[in-house]
């Protein structure tokens, strides 16, 4: 089978930059904005993070794209379900 | 055996374009997919249920984030501890992999440790203190069954680095599975990160 060579990444600049979107997400809550940035902010920081991990230490960015749609596909079965649910939410 | 099945007997499948390059690794990644649309699940119900409610609390106030903020922490560092180790093993170097994956251990054992320490808080104090309790409010329960279901995968985390320890010391596995036990382990950090989004600070 073919094996993919790639150069390690910084892990350690991986791990400076969670660290500090952590530290970002934590003294958000505390601005005075309003809910909705907050909000917005923070699934942003979140995404940011975990976006981190799957690439750098899960190695996504340097596997096939096969399993970076192995990978999104769980996504689809979210967002489904958010608009399958809405209705719930917001009744006609 | 048929005569095609001995002629390929013990070959490996042909390769085409969406040949993983790993079969470990593509067995994997297809375990956490189903995991994560599983926690997706639960984080959308959680989401959605609070949207719904008239009667949810500030789970910042409830929750308290100090100890949670720490327990992220944990977990980044022992996905840093996790990969530091994988490499140890790709350059051969047993003694710095069994100190990084131990590290990698005992971080997930210490992360157990404080949950177990955050939901005996809960349940016994500050639960009561907000007249909510685990089995009536919506909020309790979504918080004890999303944060129970990532701490079951944690403490499954723990077994299974234990194993690959183990079995790296005894020269059974080798860089491969370490890095098929990574994709585990980082995959528990990842949903912490959001769960600690979702749940702690939204």
């Amino acid at each position: 089978m073919m094996t993919i060579a790639h150069k390690e990444p910084n892990y350690m600049g991986v791990f400076w930059w969670l660290l500090i979107l952590t530290v970002l997400e934590i003294g958000v809550i505390y601005t005075p904005l309003t809910k909705m940035v907050i909000a917005i902010l923070l699934v942003s920081l979140a995404i940011s993070k975990a976006a981190l991990v799957a690439l750098y230490f899960m190695h996504l960015k340097f596997e096939r794209v096969t399993l970076g749609v192995v990978a999104l596909s769980p996504f689809i079965l979210c967002v489904f379900l958010i608009l399958m649910l809405l209705p719930d939410i917001f009744p006609r | 055996m048929s005569e095609v099945a001995a002629m390929h007997a013990g070959a490996e499948p042909q390769e085409t374009p969406l040949t993983p390059e790993s079969w470990g690794k593509l067995g994997m990644w297809l375990f956490l997919a189903g995991d994560a649309m599983t926690f997706g699940c639960l984080i959308v119900g959680y989401g959605i249920l609070r949207y719904a409610s008239t009667t949810w609390p500030v789970p910042a106030e409830v929750l308290g984030i100090n100890l949670t903020a720490l327990m992220t922490f944990l977990l980044i560092v022992s996905s840093v501890t996790m990969v530091l180790g994988l490499s140890a093993t790709q350059q051969g170097d047993l003694p710095k992999f069994k100190k990084f994956m131990g590290l990698t251990i005992l971080g997930g054992l210490i992360f157990l440790g404080l949950q177990a320490y955050e939901w005996t808080h809960l349940i016994t104090e500050t639960l009561p203190h907000h007249n909510l309790s685990f089995s009536k409010d919506l909020f309790a329960t979504t918080f004890f069954v999303l944060t129970g279901f990532h701490g079951m995968h944690v403490t499954g985390g723990v077994i299974y680095n234990s194993c690959v320890l183990a079995a790296v010391t005894r020269g059974r596995y080798e860089a491969k599975h370490v890095e098929i036990a990574g994709l585990y382990w980082h995959f528990v950090d990842l949903v912490w990160i959001l769960i600690f989004t979702f749940v702690y600070l939204l």
